[in-house]
This record gives C-alpha cells, sequence and structure tokens, in this order.
C-alpha cells in the first residue's frame, strides 16, 4: 500500500519544525537565515509560509503520476510502490527537464555547484521503507502534517471537513489535481493565494498522458513511414530507370 | 599565409574571445554563474536558441535531400551538397550546445544506457545522436572526392538509399519531438503557444525553414565564396517556400480557430505583441512579398523574403520556449550577456567551419555555364547571377 502526507494548514500553528527536521534529514544547512526565506531552494525543500496569520507548507507533492519521472530522459526520477518520488543523483545527466515538467515548480536546481544536483522533497524513502513517518511529519506537534496510508488519509481528511464543515473549504487539494497526488492538503482559505498552481489550471489528468498520447503513436509510426519513404524512393527510381530504357530503346530504334 | 584583419576577421577574433571567457565562467563557476537562468527559469536560451532554433535551422539537410532523392527533383541537385553540410556542421555544434547546457555534461553517454522511453527528451537524443551520424556518413563523400578515392565511395553509394530514407525518417521524427516536449506543461505554457499541435507545428516550420534556409545559404554563399548563382534553383526553392508558408500558416490559423483563441490572439496584451511580430515576421511579410511574382523571380527578393521567415520562425520558436513562461514564472528572462557569447561562439565557429569546407572541398558544383533545363525565367537569371556572383567580397 502506497504512504502519503496530509497537512492540514488550520491546525498549523506555523512553528516551521517540519522545515528544521527537513534540513537534518537531508543534511541541509538550516538557522534563522534559513527560517526567514519564503521560497523553496535547492537548500529548502519545504517552506511554512504566511499569510494574515494563517500558515500554508510547501513540499513536493509526489504525484501518482509524476511528470518528472516521465520526462527524465535517464530515468533518475522514479515513483516508488511505498509512495515517494525519488531521484537517482548519480544517473542524472542535468538537463533541467524535470523542472520545466513539474506543474508544482518543485525540483530546485544548484545552480552555482559545478557537479550539480537537483533537489527537491523525496518523502524521507529511507525512513519509509523501514516503516517510520517522515521527519517532518513525526516532528510536528500538532499533527497538522500527517503521515499514513494513502486511503486512510483520504477518508480522514473527508472526516475532518464532514465533522467541522465551517473549518474548510470543501475540497481535498491534491486528490484530484493532475490525477491524484501522496500529499493532500486541507485548509480554511484557497491553496492558490500561497502559490500552488489553480486546480482548474492542473486539471485532474494525469500529466504524463499530454505526451504519452504521441509517443505511444511513435512504434507504429516508425515501420509505416519507412515503408512510406522506401516506396517513394523505389517508386521515383524506378521511374528513371524505365524513362532510361525506353530512351535507349528509342535511340537504337532510330539506329536500325 | 599571413594573416590580414578583414573586418569579418576581427569581428570572429572578438567573438571567439568572449565565448571562451564565457566558457570558462560556464565550466569553472557553474550555471548560475553564467546565466540569468533560475529556479522558475530552467530553460534558457541556449534551449530556446541553440536547441529548438538550431535544429530548427539545420531541416535544409533533410528537406533537399528528401526532395532531390526521394521526390527525385533533379534541379535542385546542386544545393545538396551545401544544404547537408549545413545541417552536419548545425548537429555538431548543436551536440557542442548542449555540452553547456547540461548541468553535467559528462554523463551523457547515460542516454544510451539508462533509457527512459517515456521521455520526449530520450527519443529527441537518440534522433539527434543518429541523425549526426547519418549526416556524417552523407557528408563523408565530400571528403572522399577531395582525396580521390573512388572505393569509399562506392561504399556510400550502395548504403546511400538507406542514409537517405533513415535520414529523413529520424528528421520527421525528432523535428516533431522538439514540440512534443512541451506536451507536458500545459498548466505552464502559455495558451498561445501551448496547443496538442505543437509537435505538427514543428514539422511544418522545420520544412520551411529548410526551405529558407537554403535559400540564404546559397545567396550568402554566393555573395561571399564569389559563387555562381543558379537562379532557377532558387525560384523553385521560392515557390515551395512560398507554398510551405501556407501550410504553416493554415495550420496556424486552424489551431487556434479550434481552440476559440482567435478572439484572444487580437486583443492587445504582453504575449500578443511578440505573437503579432512572430505571425508578421514569418508568414504576413513574406507570403505577401513572394506572392509577387516580380519578388519570387529576383534574388534580392528572395533572399529577403527567406531572412524574414527565418526571422519569423526563430521568433515562434524563442516565443514558444521563453515568452510563453513569462506569466506563469512571474518575472522576465532576459539571458546574461555569457549566455549570448557562448551562443555567438557556437554560430561564429559554424560559419567558420562552413568556409573552411567550402574552400577544401568539393562543396559547391563546378561551375556550369551550360544550364541544365530550358526554364521561362532563364534571361532575367542570366543577368541578376552576373550581378551577384560579382558582388561576393
Amino acid at each position: 500500500m502506497s504512504k502519503a502526507l496530509l497537512y492540514d494548514a488550520t491546525m498549523c500553528i506555523g512553528c516551521k519544525a517540519c522545515e528544521g527536521a527537513c534540513a537534518e534529514q537531508n543534511k541541509l544547512p538550516y538557522g534563522d537565515k534559513v527560517a526567514a526565506e519564503s521560497v523553496q531552494s535547492e537548500h529548502k525543500f519545504t517552506v511554512v509560509l504566511t499569510k494574515d496569520d494563517k500558515f500554508m507548507r510547501r513540499l513536493c507533492m509526489h504525484c501518482e503520476h509524476p511528470a518528472c519521472a516521465s520526462v527524465c530522459p535517464v530515468g533518475a526520477m522514479h515513483k516508488t510502490k511505498e509512495g515517494p518520488v525519488i531521484y537517482d543523483v548519480w544517473k542524472c545527466i542535468g538537463c533541467r527537464y524535470c523542472m520545466t515538467a513539474c506543474a508544482f515548480a518543485q525540483p530546485k536546481y544548484e545552480w552555482h555547484s559545478l557537479n550539480p544536483r537537483v533537489r527537491k522533497c523525496i518523502m524521507c524513502p529511507d525512513r519509509v521503507v523501514a516503516g517510520k513517518q517522515t521527519a517532518c511529519a513525526e516532528i510536528c506537534p500538532t499533527g497538522a502534517t500527517k503521515f499514513g496510508e494513502r486511503d486512510d488519509l483520504i477518508q480522514e481528511a473527508q472526516n475532518r471537513i464532514r465533522q467541522n464543515p465551517p473549518n474548510y473549504l470543501p475540497r481535498i487539494y491534491g486528490l484530484h489535481e493532475v490525477g491524484g497526488t501522496s500529499v493532500f492538503i486541507l485548509s480554511s482559505v484557497n491553496v492558490e493565494a500561497y502559490g500552488y498552481p489553480a486546480s482548474a489550471k492542473l486539471g485532474d489528468t494525469p500529466i504524463p498522458e499530454y505526451t504519452g498520447r504521441v509517443m505511444e503513436k511513435v512504434p507504429d509510426f516508425i515501420p509505416v513511414w519507412t515503408l512510406a519513404l522506401g516506396g517513394i524512393y523505389w517508386v521515383s527510381h524506378r521511374r528513371e530507370e524505365v524513362a532510361a530504357a525506353e530512351a535507349e530503346l528509342k535511340k537504337n530504334g532510330s539506329k536500325r | 599565409m599571413k594573416f590580414k584583419p578583414t573586418f569579418w576577421r576581427v569581428i570572429f577574433v572578438v567573438i571567439m574571445a568572449l565565448g571562451l571567457y564565457s566558457t570558462f565562467i560556464r565550466f569553472f563557476y557553474g550555471l548560475g554563474a553564467v546565466s540569468n537562468m533560475t529556479d522558475q527559469f530552467p530553460w534558457g536560451l541556449w534551449i530556446g536558441f541553440d536547441l529548438l532554433c538550431g535544429v530548427m535551422l539545420a531541416a535544409g539537410g533533410f528537406c533537399i535531400v528528401a526532395a532531390v532523392y526521394l521526390f527525385n527533383v533533379e534541379t535542385l541537385h546542386s544545393v545538396v551538397r551545401p544544404a547537408v553540410l549545413t545541417a552536419f556542421l548545425g548537429y555538431v555544434l548543436f551536440i557542442v550546445g548542449l555540452l553547456f547546457d547540461l548541468g553535467r555534461p559528462w554523463y551523457i553517454w547515460h542516454q544510451l544506457v539508462y533509457m527512459n522511453p517515456h521521455s520526449v527528451m530520450f527519443e529527441v537524443g537518440i534522433c539527434v545522436m543518429s541523425y549526426t551520424t547519418v549526416l556524417f556518413f552523407e557528408f563523408l563523400p565530400n571528403v572522399f572526392e577531395r582525396f580521390n578515392m573512388k572505393t569509399p565511395i562506392k561504399w556510400i553509394k550502395k548504403i546511400y538509399p538507406v542514409l537517405i530514407i533513415l535520414g529523413v525518417l529520424l528528421s520527421t521524427l525528432h523535428q516533431s519531438s522538439l514540440g512534443s516536449l512541451y506536451l507536458i506543461m500545459p498548466s505552464k505554457l502559455h495558451p498561445f503557444w501551448y496547443t496538442p499541435a505543437l509537435p505538427f507545428l514543428f514539422f511544418g516550420s522545420a520544412v520551411a525553414v529548410g526551405l529558407a534556409m537554403t535559400i540564404f545559404e546559397s545567396t550568402q554563399s554566393a555573395k561571399a565564396f564569389g559563387r555562381h548563382l543558379e537562379l532557377p534553383v532558387l525560384v523553385q526553392l521560392g515557390g515551395a517556400l512560398l507554398v510551405a508558408l501556407w501550410v504553416n500558416a493554415l495550420l496556424r490559423f486552424q489551431d487556434y480557430l479550434h481552440r476559440g483563441m482567435l478572439g484572444q490572439i487580437v486583443k492587445p496584451s504582453y504575449e500578443a505583441y511578440f505573437l503579432w511580430l512572430e505571425l508578421a515576421l514569418a508568414f504576413v511579410i513574406p507570403i505577401t512579398m513572394l506572392s509577387f511574382k516580380k519578388v519570387r523571380l529576383s534574388p534580392n527578393g528572395l533572399y529577403l523574403a527567406s531572412i524574414f521567415s527565418l526571422l519569423g520562425f526563430i521568433t515562434n520558436r524563442l516565443n514558444v520556449s521563453l515568452t510563453g513562461f513569462e506569466t506563469y514564472a512571474g518575472h522576465h528572462y532576459l539571458p546574461k550577456w555569457t549566455e549570448f557569447s557562448v551562443t555567438l561562439m557556437i554560430m561564429a565557429l559554424g560559419f567558420a567551419l562552413f568556409g573552411l569546407a567550402v574552400k577544401y572541398l568539393p562543396i559547391f558544383p563546378a561551375e556550369r555555364h551550360a544550364v541544365m533545363q530550358p526554364a521561362r525565367t532563364e534571361a532575367r537569371a542570366a543577368g541578376a547571377t552576373a550581378v551577384l556572383g560579382n558582388a561576393g567580397d
């Protein structure tokens, strides 16, 4: 069964403990200066944003059908059966297609490194495989970030909305967007206000399908087009041969 | 041989010097130091121009080869070699450009080992690698002829049909796939340029640009190397270009019509200005020009029309790759001067290698004064070529 994270913005107190735990888990620098940064970057995989006394967390959504994994020419990104979308740095050639393809703009780049890596939240795959929670969920003092089975978390999110309707907008961000993700967001305000892409713009179609529709035709296109080109070549050169033969015939005929 | 510092040579040296400085910055200080690319703009000028435009501008190779060897348009025979040379140099330099843009270029061979067949980038990579090899073999006869090696020419002739068909097949695949690269970004790329028809539009523009580029480079070579200019060839290419431009324009119109965008593209907006610029340069101006028979029969008219359409399609690809992402990214992207200088250095290398190849290899056919086919345009052509032939500097 695949795991997921549920982030309930109404329970978040903005303590940024998740940021610190994430940094420690991923061996990233963390201090007051980094804590004050309100953007994700190659050294900050998750960020807690503040707006009008309300908080919102951003992190990789770990899509069910990740665009980053589908576009990577060397398959350096992939979705594990446990849920996390992970990155094999030793395969990466640095084309940055994952960055342009990601609808949530999650992969970040080590622009100033001479051997740059793509950096993003990888959902603590070692911990998840070992049966533990992610670092951010473990440290969260209020349970705003909760780790668990994907199906259970969907149930729970639905229950929370049902039991306390005035507290929530009636939607689970990530349930249907781009065919579903492994990070769900509950909140009382629109997540779009914090930079999340609008659901209407994302759609429910898994993003890899947009290219899949074209790529799946390639294996059929190659033999058909090769035959067609071969046919054209044969016809046009056969015509030449016939013309040459006829000219020859005429020449010989007139001689006789 | 003494080095004469002519205007273009000085320019060349300056471009190379700046380019080498930028190369140093790129490989000793990283992508962040050399470019204005950011996490919001992970693909910049080197993808937008060097990759997308570079491959498009090298499309003449497969267009002319297909016309001459597949469709038996014998009259275009004299432009096959320069077109193949341009394509070969274009692809080699494109790979050089890629080594600048890739974050870890020393792992480029991973393409062949860790293959991901779902990736458009993978398909483009494999096609470009294979097609560059095909172009190498299509180019080799020039070298063999130069050194009078008869046997290898015979071998190449034997596999020529395979090379031709493979070349056109690979070109069809990757020219269209460059458009497919952007299909994955429906929520990011501006709707003026995001369309499911992208692969078709990219293939269509590659054919038009292939023709325009052949006109451009034939005229340019005639001017630069004091070559005889075969006007009937240009006239034929010009006619084909007009048709190709119409087909492209109709494709674009159809696409906007089907997506209900016609109302939006006429409304002024930041993106609309760039779209209008692109449409004017690629379609309105050259189609209007080429609709006049007088222009279609004049070398200067054809030259100008081809330049306009080239600029138009370059604008189109820069719009797809750069302009179209500015609203999403929330800020403008203007390449750093070091990015421009690397691009310029690669282009300058291309021009220089082309010049060297023309000088030392039998790229252009020996001057043939007896013209093969009596065409209506002949009389005008003779006068015009005399003018152009002498214009070389």
